[in-house]
Formats: C-alpha cells, structure tokens, sequence
C-alpha cells in the first residue's frame, strides 16, 4: 500500500483551546476517505494544517515520504496537494475562464510570463475550457464568478482545484449550502475523478459520505473518536451518540 | 484582412473574452489627443507635462494597487528618491537626460525592492502604515541631508544636457512635453503588455483571491515583491521626469499630499485599467488649475466634492462610469 498522505501527531492548539489534538491519519494513494464530525470538531482546522494555512503546533505532515509540515501553501501544491473550501474562496472579478486559465498557467510554470498575452497560452486556454466543459462550466465561462449562481460557484470551487492537477484532493464541505439535486451532479463530478487520486472528503450529509468513502473517520473535540469502514461507522454506538444522535435530535 | 481574421475568431478559443493586448480605436483616438495639444495649445505645455510626468506617477501606483491589490499611502517616497538621484547626477556632472532616467528608475526600483519586503508581510492597514512610513522617513531623510540635498530650500542648478544632444530644454516647455510624452508612452506600452500577460493575470488574482492563490500554487509574495519593485521604479521615473523638466527638486516629491493626492486620482479615474490612472491625473490637474484660479484658497473644496460624489456614484471613477455606460448603450441595442 502506497501513502499518498499522513499526519504524526498533528496538533494545533490556540491558547488553551486544542482545535486538533494528536491526529495520526494515513491516506493510502486513491483513497475515498471521509472526515466527519460535529460542528466546531476541528475538521477544516485539520485541512488548514495539511494545506499549510496554519502551522501545527506539534506533530508533522507527510507527502508520500516527504515531510512537507514547514513548506508553504503553494509549494505543497506544486507538490500535489490541492483543496477547496468550505466557504467561496473564488475570484469574484475575474471570469470563470481567466480564473481557471490562470490556475492551469500557476500549474504550468507559465504565469510569472508578462512579454505575451493570456490568449496566446493556447494550450493552457484550451486545457481549462475542456475542464470547464467536463464540469459543464463552459457556457459561463466568460461570466464574471461573482455573477454566477451559487451552485455553480461550487463548482468553480472544484474547478480550480481540479486545475492544479491534484494527486490529492482534499473537498472541503463542497455541497455546502446547495440543495440536493445539484450536490447530486456536483458529487458525480466528483466520483468521476481518476481513481489513483487520493481524495480527503469533509461532508455533513450522511447520506453522501456514505455513499461516497471507503473509509471515515470520526472528528471529535479535536480528537479522532474511531476509524473504519462505512458500515462499522454506521454500526458504532458512540458515533451514533454524538453525531448521528445529534443529527436525529435536530 | 483583419476583418477575415476576426471573423475566424468567433469559433476558436481566441474569441473567448481573455486579455489579448489588441488596441482599441478609442485608445488610439485617447493618445491623438496629447498629440493634438502639442500643436495646438502652446499655452498649455507647461501644465501638460506636469500632467503627463502625475498620469506616469499614476500609472505606477496602479499597477500596485489597481491590479495587485496592494494599497500604499506613500508611494512618493520612489517619486522622491528618482527625482533627487535624477537631479543629483546632474549638480555632479551627468546631464544626459535619458540615461539620468534609467538610472533614477534603477534606483528608485532598488529602493522599492527593499520596501517591498516589508510592505508585502502585513494586511492592509500595516501595509498603509508602512507606506506612509517610509515616505516620512524619506522625507526627513532629505531634509536632514541639506548638504547634498539642499534641504527646504530643494536642489537648484539642476542644468540639463540637450536631449538626444539636438534639443535643448526650452522655456514654453515644448520639449519637455514632448519628452514627457514619449517617456510616458514607451513606459504605458510595457505596462499595457503587462497587465494583459499571465503575470497581469494573475496580478489580478491577487488582488480578487487573495487567500485562494496560495491555493492554486502561487507564489504570493514573490509576485507582490516583482511588482511592488516595478511601479517603484515606474514612479522614479516619473520623479526623475520631473527632475529633469523643472530642473529642481524640491522637498515635496516626498510629500505625504503627494502620495494621497495620486490616490484621489488614481479613484477619480478608475483603479485597475490603467487609462483611469490618466484620465483621473489629467482631470485632477487641471481641475486644480482651474479652481484654484477661481479661488486660490478653497479650490480643495471642490476636489473634495467630487471625489465623494465619484466614489459614491460612480463605481470604479469614471472609466467605471464609461464602462457601464458602454455596457447598457449596448444592452439597449440588443
């Protein structure tokens, strides 16, 4: 089995609130794996930590065997890693096309260049209009982001994402605040990725996450609660308890 | 031929709506205008190249803060640096005036790179307040050097040489603006291919996603450090111009009013679109001039009135008024 991403003890802690608490999670390469939890478990503070957002305060981070816990943000995406957020983290200004075309250029080595044009990257220009296509983006590409409807802001989310050509993926919350039949399509983009791309899932609806993961795992209090398959996670008491319950008691 | 070729677009993704650097007619008809002036209003050359020497200064600021997204209060401090080391060389011996140019943007660049260090680690009020910093501290410097500098009473004697060894600086200015002009041109053609690269893309960038570049794998802060350092050296330039056109230098190129004016311009106009940073000097300028021949005491209030009822009416100043204006003509013909 090949890792594609594994913490050590990853902690973060501010003050004397400890957002994640010695977490040793390993990510074989093509994973499905899932991270749930309760609101304020840490799940988004574990993302910030892997992507170099945040500096752990002990604990390391690895790629493969690489320890990348002190390279910055974009070098650990040069390196593989790629992410969305959970709340729009887009170009509100520039249109779908120029962001995506600006990401694959970032990918390229190509966008420090100032002596050509953007729309002389052809292949560059043409490889973000076949990602806009497969993501059915392509009749809103010269649309500002900012004018697009929210679903499909989403999925400019993955676009971007997608655009850095990520052997790991880590989706934060991406059906966030859709209604179900477009998370529907946003998911099947999703199941579509090649298969030997690692992808780290943070999802509330359950009925996802366990269509989706082979594996999850259960974020509590900054703590892991367990780890297993979709049906042991289903079948234990204690994640039933505190996150399940809650869910039924709402 | 061109209309061939432009038919042929509409299929390939060159007619997708990308930065491709063509020029416009409007643009062309938008530099006929200095042109014209040249010929046409002698009495208007003095203030013309003051106005072309702010536009150029204008444009510097800009590409920071326009595009980058990087805001300044004391961009003079660049202006400042390239309008002493300009002057300077000529009270030590070299008037040459294209070459003093170079060489006032080189080291207003130099300077620039070193700031930029400092100003790309903080968040927008640390990044203000470091500005104006240095522009402070730039400016006391000056004050403090009088013996290279000539302090308060500024650098005098700054002689130029014949330029390209044919013209000489005249008094009605018509050589001064020509320079100017030429100056500011050559400078404005670099930037315009500039802005419409993949490096001015992702200027852009920047400025819209900040948090989201490092998501995509850009360097961030090295690309705030290249560009902080060319509209540095953009802004010595434009000292250096004045430098080198007045033939002094006074204290004020490092003045605080300096910078913060070149921000009322810069929204006048319009931020990012580099034609905004000209029409907002040009209309500042010669409001100034006009109003203060009406009043010479309250000609600020005037100014003050307008940027409130630019920026409260007209979003992104008025190239953002035209831009919207275009957009529903256009509407309407549809």
């Amino acid at each position: 089995m090949k890792v594609a991403l594994r913490t050590e003890a990853l902690s973060k802690q501010w003050g004397g609130f400890r957002a994640n608490s010695d977490l040793n999670i390993v990510l074989p390469q093509g994973a499905r794996h899932a991270l749930i939890g309760p609101n304020g478990a840490g799940k988004t503070t574990f993302i910030n930590l892997l992507t170099g957002v945040f500096t752990p305060t002990s604990g390391k981070v690895y790629l493969g065997d690489q320890n990348v816990t002190h390279l910055p943000q974009h070098q650990r995406v040069k390196r593989g890693m790629a992410r969305t957020f959970q709340i729009n983290t887009l170009f509100p200004g520039l249109t779908v096309l120029e962001s995506v075309v600006l990401a694959v250029c970032e990918r390229r080595g190509i966008a420090g260049r100032w002596m050509t044009t953007v729309a002389k990257q052809r292949e560059a220009v043409e490889e973000a209009e076949n990602l806009l296509e497969s993501l059915r983006l392509l009749e809103e590409a010269d649309a500002l982001t900012r004018n697009l409807p929210y679903g499909k802001q989403r999925l400019v989310e993955i676009a971007l994402a997608l655009a850095t050509r990520p052997k790991i993926l880590l989706l934060d919350e991406p059906g966030a605040g859709i209604p179900s039949a477009e998370s529907a399509e946003l998911f099947a983009v999703i199941a579509a990725l090649p298969a030997d791309v690692t992808i780290l899932l943070i999802e509330h609806d359950m009925e996802l996450v366990f269509r989706f993961a082979e594996a999850i795992t259960v974020l509590v209090g900054g703590q892991v609660l367990t780890e297993g398959t979709p049906a042991q996670i289903a079948a234990d008491e204690r994640v039933k308890e505190v996150y399940l319950g809650e869910a039924r008691h709402v | 031929m061109s209309v061939a070729a432009a038919g042929a677009r509409t299929d390939d993704p060159g007619s997708r709506r990308l930065p491709d650097g063509r020029w416009h007619r409007m643009e062309i008809g938008f530099w006929l205008l200095p042109i014209a002036a040249f010929f046409l209003l002698p009495g208007f050359l003095v203030l013309g190249s003051q106005i072309l020497i702010v536009a150029l200064f204008a444009l510097s600021l800009d590409l920071i803060l326009g595009y980058a997204g990087i805001v300044s209060l004391g961009h003079a401090a660049f202006f400042g640096v390239g309008a002493y080391s300009a002057g300077l060389l000529v009270t030590h011996g070299w008037g040459e005036p294209l070459s003093g140019l170079v060489l006032a943007g080189a080291i207003a660049a130099l300077v620039g790179y070193v700031v930029s260090f400092l100003v790309v680690r903080g968040e927008d009020l640390a990044r203000l307040m470091v500005t104006l910093g240095i522009g402070l501290l730039l400016y006391e410097a000056a004050n403090k050097a009088a013996f290279m500098t000539g302090g308060v009473d500024g650098l005098s004697g700054v002689v130029m040489w014949k330029l390209l060894g044919v013209f000489a600086f005249d008094l009605g200015g018509k050589v001064a603006f020509a320079y100017s002009l030429m100056v500011l041109f050559i400078v404005f053609v670099l930037m315009r291919r500039l802005v419409n690269s993949p490096f001015g893309l992702s200027l852009r960038g920047l400025r819209e996603g900040g948090k989201r570049m490092p998501a995509i794998g850009s360097p961030v802060r090295s690309r705030q450090v290249v560009i902080f350092t060319i509209a540095a050296g953009v802004a010595g330039v434009a000292g250096g111009l004045l430098a080198q056109t007045t033939q002094f230098v006074g204290l004020e190129v490092f003045g605080f009013p300096r910078s913060a004016e070149l921000l009322i311009m810069l929204v006048l106009g319009g931020a990012g679109r580099l034609y905004g940073a000209l029409i907002g000097a040009a209309l500042f300028m010669i409001a100034q001039e006009v109003l203060s021949g009406l009043n010479p005491v309250y000609w600020q209030f005037w100014i003050g009135l307008l940027l409130v009822v630019v920026v409260l009416s007209a979003r992104g100043g008025v190239m953002g008024a035209a831009e919207a204006l275009q957009a529903s003509l256009r509407g309407k013909a549809i």
